[in-house]
């Protein structure tokens, strides 16, 4: 498989010139699925905003960093060359589809809309392809689903009624930001299954943006794990679940309740996530940290790849697990 | 559970319903958002009450705590009496021994005033200690909830939504109630604050035996929080029971396919091959019979006709099925796995 996107140092400044993305780096190639994991706060959403230059222009600002797409730096594009790409190449969807779906146009319509833009198709052409494409997420009766407007959608079928939408113009790489958070959990089970399928099905590679770290285990090839702004562990699903390097990759996974019943107290990770005006100096996650020692006040750990797998990163000064066992055999 | 197991609140067959704003002169139109819901409440007990967003969850819980005029049948009972019926002002003293958390840390406070006050206003308006005692009860009670004094110097603005939740709860706490309606109060919160407030939780209910309703979506806190659950669908209980049995052993196929929905941290496992098909129906257009059927993986003919399934009981543990659970058909053989 050959990479399809390429995020390289990538920094978005506000205005006071804090960075609320630090040096991020990730991958992804076609047909893969990322997990981009954090709590409120870590960068997750802005990465992404910044990688389809969609930041609101006044207040955030891209500040250093490369984002190649299929081998092109697309920072470095003009407006209008960029929004060929956003639409085309990159397709989105949101948490809340009833503000991203045109409230007075019908499904079809704005199905039809971008496959007449993008591919020169008929009207009538396009409505065709709306109807296979609502078929294709799922929708029931498409032929006659295509007329309706979002506000007859239940709240799953919007969902995917907006994947649709994202989809007409065939792009090669989707961003779904909190897809399923605000949807019922047997609802938020078929669209995870749905995007799995179209992964699958049609070769789009998909950064899930999401802090559900049961629903990154479940779905994606890949994880990164964000805090604080900055990228501190990434890697492939089995290894980071199976051996977290971070201690805030594995205080993410103690945390969940799932795993077990009985009423013994929740481990938890002590403390707040950091806010921007007061990030701390160092690894920005030192003052939640358990192993936290004088240098990770200090000094801001490398990303470092682990002895056992090179796809496995983490910018820790006392990585977890393999590492230990590496230090105590040197 | 700590004390002895009478029970605190009782709901017996309430049915709340809303009007619907029709066709022009057409005919009124009703919204049951309950229908005929039993549950009891045992002090000191934790109950889960989960179900799908519209499953009536929320209704449930305001009419706990709140006088209601939509209540179309059945009632509520407080300390064996009734809380939903009566002198106004018998209703109102008894209320004041229940509190409520909210979803929404940061709107359930005033911006305006500081956490200390929001508190100290709770403690004077319901006179609970003498008025130059109130400073110090409030620093005791932000120490309750693991805030420092300082704390309560700031507005909520100026707190994370992990605290402004424990300030919710102080604020619950100033009544001094015997129970607690938490409507979704973690769900707003970061992964790893929830945890933080369910610890607290748990141990303000040893400390205090305090009995809460913990109103959630989020299955795996409630097998973790609860005593006992009670799943609902369309505005009805389907299944309530210990929390381990009903985990264990679900009897009622909706609570068997959300337990199988709970996404978990195992790599090893993949989504569930079948999810459940469709979505929960609009209330307006209650399904006949079991109103689970159409989206009910071992649905037979009798599932469809008639007034819906009554409740059964196996021990303490209640189902609205009209199928025998065979040895975990639902889970192995049916749609779910």
């Amino acid at each position: 498989m050959s990479t399809l996107l390429q995020v390289s140092h990538l920094s978005v400044v506000n205005r006071q010139g804090i960075a609320l993305v630090d040096d991020v780096s990730f991958s992804l190639d076609s047909g893969e699925m990322l997990g981009l994991v954090g709590e409120s706060g870590s960068g997750k959403t802005v990465s992404c905003r910044a990688l389809m230059r969609l930041l609101p222009p006044d207040a955030l600002r891209i500040a250093g960093g490369e984002v190649s797409l299929q081998g092109q730096n697309i920072l470095a594009l003009t407006e209008r060359q960029m929004a060929k790409i956003r639409g085309r190449e990159i397709g989105m969807i949101f948490q809340n589809p009833s503000s991203h779906l045109n409230p007075i146009m019908t499904i079809g319509a704005q199905i039809a809309e971008s496959r007449r833009l993008h591919f020169g198709a008929s009207a009538r052409e396009a409505m065709v392809d709306a109807i296979e494409l609502l078929r294709k997420v799922g929708i029931p009766d498409p032929a006659q689903r295509v007329k309706s407007y979002p506000h007859e959608f239940s709240g799953g079928m919007r969902q995917r009624a907006m994947i649709a939408v994202a989809l007409a113009p065939e792009p090669k790489l989707l961003i779904a930001d909190e897809p399923t958070t605000a949807l019922d959990v047997t609802v938020q089970l078929q669209i995870l299954r749905l995007l799995m399928t179209l992964r699958d099905t049609l070769g789009v590679a998909i950064v899930l943006i999401t802090h559900d770290l049961g629903v990154v285990a479940q779905t994606c090839d890949r994880i990164a794990v964000m805090y604080g702004g900055r990228l501190c562990e990434t890697g492939g699903k089995n290894q980071v679940l199976a051996g977290a390097l971070h201690p805030y990759t594995q205080g993410l996974m103690d945390c969940q309740p799932a795993s077990e019943g009985g009423h013994s107290q929740l481990v938890t990770i002590d403390g707040q996530p950091p806010v921007a005006e007061h990030f701390p100096t160092g690894c920005r996650f030192h003052p939640r940290c358990r192993y936290a020692t004088q240098d990770c006040q200090a000094q801001q750990p490398p990303m470092r790849t682990s002895p056992m797998d090179t796809r496995h990163q983490a910018a820790c000064h006392h990585p977890l697990a393999h590492l230990h066992t590496q230090e105590a055999s040197c | 559970m700590l004390n002895a197991r009478w029970p605190l609140l009782e709901v017996d067959a309430l049915s709340v319903k809303f009007p619907v704003a029709g066709a022009l002169f057409g005919e009124k139109r009703w919204l049951y958002a309950l229908s005929d819901v039993h549950l009891q409440l045992r002090k000191g007990e934790i109950l889960g009450l989960v179900g799908e967003s519209g499953s009536g969850k929320s209704t449930l819980g305001r009419a706990i705590i709140l006088p209601q005029e939509n209540i179309c049948a059945g009632g509520i009972r407080f300390e064996g009496r009734p809380i939903t019926s009566g002198l106004k002002s018998d209703m109102a003293r008894m209320r004041q021994q229940m509190a409520m958390v909210f979803q929404d840390p940061f709107a359930s406070l005033n911006p305006r005033q500081t956490i200390g006050d929001s508190i100290a206003e709770v403690l004077r308006v319901h006179r609970k200690v003498p008025k130059d005692h109130i400073p110090a009860r409030v620093d005791e009670l932000l120490a309750e909830v693991g805030l420092r004094p300082e704390h309560g110097k700031r507005r909520p603005h100026a707190l994370s939504g992990g605290q402004c939740q424990r300030a919710g709860i102080a604020r619950a706490l100033a009544i001094e109630p015997q129970l607690i309606v938490a409507d979704e109060c973690v769900s707003a919160l970061d992964v790893s604050i929830q945890g933080q407030i369910i610890n607290l939780l748990m141990s303000l209910r040893e400390k205090k035996g305090l009995t809460i309703l913990f109103i959630a979506h989020d299955l795996a806190i409630v097998r973790r929080l609860c005593d006992r659950v009670a799943v609902m669908y369309l505005g009805r209980i389907v299944e309530e029971g210990p929390v381990e049995a009903v985990f264990s052993q679900p009897r009622h196929p909706y609570t068997a396919a959300l337990i199988a929905a709970i996404p978990e941290i195992d790599p090893q496992k993949t989504l569930p091959g079948n999810a459940l098909g469709g979505e929960p129906p609009s209330p307006m257009a209650r399904p006949s019979g079991c109103a689970f059927h159409p989206r009910c993986p071992v649905a037979q003919a009798p599932c469809r006709a008639g007034n819906g399934p009554e409740t059964r009981h196996v021990a303490d543990h209640g189902y609205a099925c009209v199928l025998d659970r065979r040895g975990g058909a639902f889970v192995n053989q049916g749609v779910v796995t």
